[in-house]
């Protein structure tokens, strides 16, 4: 176990010792002793810079089920480290801001940071790990930390709908790409994705190649909300604030995107991942800001917003694997260089927003845009971070989002130049729908920045009486803020030390030895098309804030029936409706209907398998002949039989049985069994006894005499059973192959057990051991009923 | 089971006899089993057949004074018994349920197999024995 494995574990670990400390030390806030493990790490992590920058790579084993190639083996390389940054980094800022946005004595704190370390622990894991299955491990963990965060306030009925939901749609796409790892691994025979990619020419010529990428996609479009899966994110919006700045801004949605820059090296050489990632990034882009403007609900907006700009990393993801076609792949390269960029500056002004919005709520005591106005002399500092945040989002100077929103729009603008999977065509939507996306983007954030600060006070509509958040409060969402001005004026400063090595790991089999990328982010690019697009989303998009009132009616114009979110709603209902009226079909609760099933099961069974292998075969050689003796009792008995079958009252019935008992110990006689006729003589007296008994004591009400309804399903199966049991031992006997051992024992019965009576030796000697449970058998039949009959409880027993 | 006086004075006369009759046969059966067709299991029904003959001459009580047995005992000694005879081979060295027979110079029997398998199927009438009459019994008694 190296330091970089206790590194990656030691969240999970202080998570064990928070209960104690949360019970013990109530004088100082639990999240005191949680904030210092997430800086330790950021520290640690921070100095690996150095080793990603200069192409290094490190790889630390540890095995865990070595016989099944599944081994903790951890692996940093440019994109680990990245997201291992965003996590620790963001991780202890949101744990600062939770200090100061839970109380201590309102709040269970123990189970908060438990699950928030577990989780922390979890996505440390997701992105260091080499091994599919503990990455999955890693990755479940991440879906059950969450649900329990999200569902942490668990009096409120939203909280739980949100959490369920969140977790049936993540571990769905969990469990499909569970799936496509191990389809992964049948091909390769490794679950390392190191040797994987290795592998690539083995794994795109495999048929296995389309179901795996598929699943694999599934798994990371759940995780990262992408259409149509997103509708767990809005829902989950029911948890802590710090919650939803940590987990469902910067990351774990971006888990997903993690998984497809991941896989890009085995997967995008083809054309169906380049149109599946790319098209769901942009739908999904186009559809999280358009239905995030119809939001009142501050959370909500931001919930719409982070599903739409992950979309956005998503498409330029997608649109960047076009690199590995062309030699030219600097010109596609800036879409993977785009998204890298993107995901640090998202998690930077989402996580700030979220914050502010947390402050918000917890200064003003609602989120609701209605009810918020005119905060801006309020609260001075939140405004300033909203702002800083906003604009960052929506795209404008000199903020970061600018930049990397400037490189998508040529990330975009150079899909038009395929002459790959028939984008030349289609090319031209992903432009015009980046655009419009951009535009409601913008348009969401100026309704999030203004409709909270600006217009009038009303301070009866609050629940408190607003005033600026306490300073520790404001802290985090600061260094964010100061983060989304410092990355605008020096984007350069991330471009060496974490893009290039961050590309290097996403499109690997583009560089030659000892070469890298060359990252270098400009502010201006001259009057480019960009520049106008998003000097045009501007200006449209403050006309359409302006105009917002008169077109918002938009919106009404899908019903509610017609959304994802009624899909999802009906389609659980209807599946939990539709199973009990499947089991109700069937689960009748008459033993007569379960026996037709079983009997049913039985011919199709064993007669198909008669059918399918040919196993029928009639051969009677070798079979004594038949004589008037077997006749005559064969008739006797068949007559019996029907007088049983078609007799019109029980008794005869029960004579019936009796009869056929006899003719039976008759047989046995000719057979010559002694044995078995003495036993079956006396067996059946009795048991024609015990049925006379019961016959006796039948109810007397409602009892008449009545012949056995006549049913053709009954007949149809019962006939059925009887050909295929006849059939079956007719096959069974013109098929022996083995001589019977029964030689053995008529040879060894006097000699080894001093015993002529063969069936006694073989019953008390050779196989004692049968005989001894059938009496045991016997003893607990006959305690049954003694204790049936003499023990009755006073409830149930009805007193004959 | 009705109280009333009954006149069977035939039926309690023949059953006295008849019954020993059986009880003897059943003996027979039972120690012939090795050798003949018999053995406990028919040997404890024919057993338990002569006592309900005296069930259905007599009543209940009467059987019951005559037999103070609570036949569970019976039946769970015979089990416990066919147990032993199991265990017993372990002290031998032997595996379970190994049985072990030779011929012995009795005296009045002159020379007689001795084997320990009939010791197992003691084991087994006794279970017959009590099994069938703890059921009868048991469904008679009930009002």
């Amino acid at each position: 176990m190296t330091s970089l494995h206790i590194a990656i574990l030691s969240p999970i670990a202080l998570a064990f010792f928070i209960p104690l400390l949360a019970k013990y030390a109530r004088k100082i806030h639990t999240g005191w002793f949680v904030l210092l493990l997430p800086v330790l790490l950021f520290i640690y992590f921070f100095r690996m810079i150095g080793m990603t920058a200069n192409g290094g790579t490190l790889r630390a084993g540890l095995e865990w089920i070595p016989s099944f190639g599944i081994n903790f083996t951890a692996y940093v390389d440019g994109l680990g480290l990245l997201f291992a940054l965003l996590i620790t980094g963001i991780g202890s800022l949101v744990v600062l801001y939770s200090i100061y946005y839970l109380s201590k004595e309102r709040e269970q704190l123990g189970p908060f940071y438990v699950y928030l370390l577990m989780f922390m622990g979890a996505m440390l894991g997701v992105v260091l790990v080499d091994n599919v299955i503990v990455l999955y491990l890693f990755w479940e963990l991440t879906s059950i930390s969450s649900f329990l965060l999200i569902g942490y306030w668990y009096k409120r009925e939203k909280s739980r709908y949100g959490a369920t939901k969140s977790m049936l749609i993540t571990i769905f796409g969990g469990l499909s790409m569970l799936g496509g790892f191990i389809l992964l691994y049948t091909i390769t025979g490794s679950f390392s994705i190191r040797e994987m990619i290795s592998q690539v020419d083995l794994i795109s010529a495999h048929s296995f190649y389309i179901p795996a990428l598929v699943l694999i996609l599934i798994g990371a479009f759940t995780k990262s909300a992408q259409f149509p899966f997103y509708i767990w994110l809005p829902d989950a919006m029911e948890a802590p604030t710090p919650v939803s700045a940590y987990l469902h801004s910067a990351t774990m949605v971006k888990a997903g995107i993690y998984i497809v820059a991941r896989f890009t090296p085995i997967f995008a050489f083809s054309g169906e991942w380049f149109w599946i990632v790319s098209l769901t990034g942009i739908v999904t882009l186009f559809w999280g800001s358009f239905n995030a403007v119809k939001q009142t609900d501050l959370k909500s907006i931001l919930a719409f917003s982070t599903v739409s700009q992950l979309g956005m990393i998503m498409s330029m993801l997608g649109v960047g694997s076009a690199a590995l076609h062309f030699h030219h792949f600097e010109y596609y390269m800036v879409s993977v260089i785009a998204a890298i960029f993107h995901l640090i500056n998202h998690a930077t002004f989402k996580g700030s927003l979220f914050m502010a919005v947390g402050i918000i709520d917890h200064e003003t005591g609602t989120r609701d845009i209605r009810k918020l106005g005119g905060l801006m002399t309020i609260m001075p500092i939140t405004f300033t971070i909203t702002l800083i945040g906003a604009f960052s989002m929506a795209g404008l100077p000199p903020f970061n989002g600018f930049l990397s929103k400037e490189m998508f729009f040529t990330s975009m603008l150079r899909t038009t130049d395929f002459s790959l999977f028939n984008a030349g065509t289609w090319g031209f939507l992903f432009p015009v729908l980046a655009w419009i996306g951009s535009l409601f983007t913008f348009i969401y954030c100026m309704v999030l920045l203004f409709k909270t600060f600006t217009g009038k006070y009303q301070p009866e509509k609050l629940e408190k009486k607003a005033h600026e958040a306490p300073l520790g409060m404001l802290i985090s969402p600061i260094i964010l803020v100061s983060l989304v001005v410092i990355f605008f004026f020096f984007p350069n400063i991330l471009s060496y030390s974490i893009i290039e090595p961050a590309a290097a790991s996403i499109m690997p089999t583009l560089l030659g030895e000892d070469e890298k990328f060359k990252v270098h982010i400009y502010m201006w690019h001259g009057f480019s098309p960009e520049l106008f697009m998003t000097i045009g989303v501007a200006a449209l998009g403050i006309l359409a804030y302006m105009t917002l009132a008169k077109w918002r009616k938009v919106y009404g114009l899908l019903p509610e029936k017609l959304t994802l979110n009624k899909l999802y709603d009906s389609s659980l209902s209807g599946l939990e409706k539709g199973s009990n009226k499947i089991t109700r079909t069937y689960m009748t609760g008459f033993l007569r209907d379960y026996l037709v099933y079983v009997f049913v099961f039985f011919i199709i069974v064993i007669g198909g398998s008669l059918a399918i292998t040919g196993g029928f075969s009639y051969d009677v050689k070798g079979n004594a002949s038949i004589g008037v003796y077997e006749l005559v009792l064969s008739a006797v008995m068949i007559a019996a039989t029907f007088t049983t079958v078609f007799a019109r009252s029980r008794l005869t019935a029960i004579i019936g049985l009796g009869v056929i008992g006899y003719t039976l110990a008759l047989f046995f006689v000719i057979f010559r069994a002694p044995d078995l006729a003495l036993t079956q003589l006396i067996i059946e007296t009795i048991s024609v006894a015990l049925f006379l008994l019961c016959f006796y004591h039948l109810p007397k009400f409602r009892f008449k005499p009545k012949s056995a309804k006549f049913r053709v399903t009954n007949a149809v199966v019962s006939i059925g059973v009887g050909a295929i049991v006849t059939l079956l031992a007719l096959s069974a006997n013109s098929q022996r192959t083995l001589e019977s051992i029964s030689s053995y024992f008529i040879e060894n019965s006097y000699k080894l057990a001093g015993g002529h009576n063969i069936v006694n030796v073989i019953l008390v000697d050779f196989r004692g051991f049968d005989t001894l449970f059938e009496i045991t058998v016997l003893v607990i039949a006959a305690l049954g009923i003694y204790g049936m009959i003499t023990l009755r409880m006073e409830k149930g027993g009805e007193e004959h | 089971m009705k109280k009333h006086q009954t006149n069977d004075v035939i039926l309690q006369t023949v059953t006295k006899i008849a019954s020993f009759i059986i009880l003897l046969f059943s003996f027979h059966i039972f120690f012939a089993g090795h050798n003949n067709p018999g053995g406990g299991f028919i040997g404890g029904l024919m057993t338990a057949s002569s006592f309900v003959l005296l069930l259905l001459a007599y009543d209940l009580k009467t059987v019951r004074n005559i037999l103070p047995v609570n036949f569970i005992y019976v039946a769970a000694s015979g089990l416990f018994i066919s147990l032993c005879t199991g265990i017993g081979s372990f002290v031998f060295g032997a595996q379970f349920l190994s049985h072990a027979f030779d011929y012995f110079q009795l005296p009045l029997l002159g020379k007689t197999e001795l084997a320990t398998a009939v010791l197992f199927d003691i084991g087994v009438y006794l279970v017959v024995v009590g099994v069938t009459m703890t059921i009868i019994q048991t469904i008679g008694e009930r009002e």
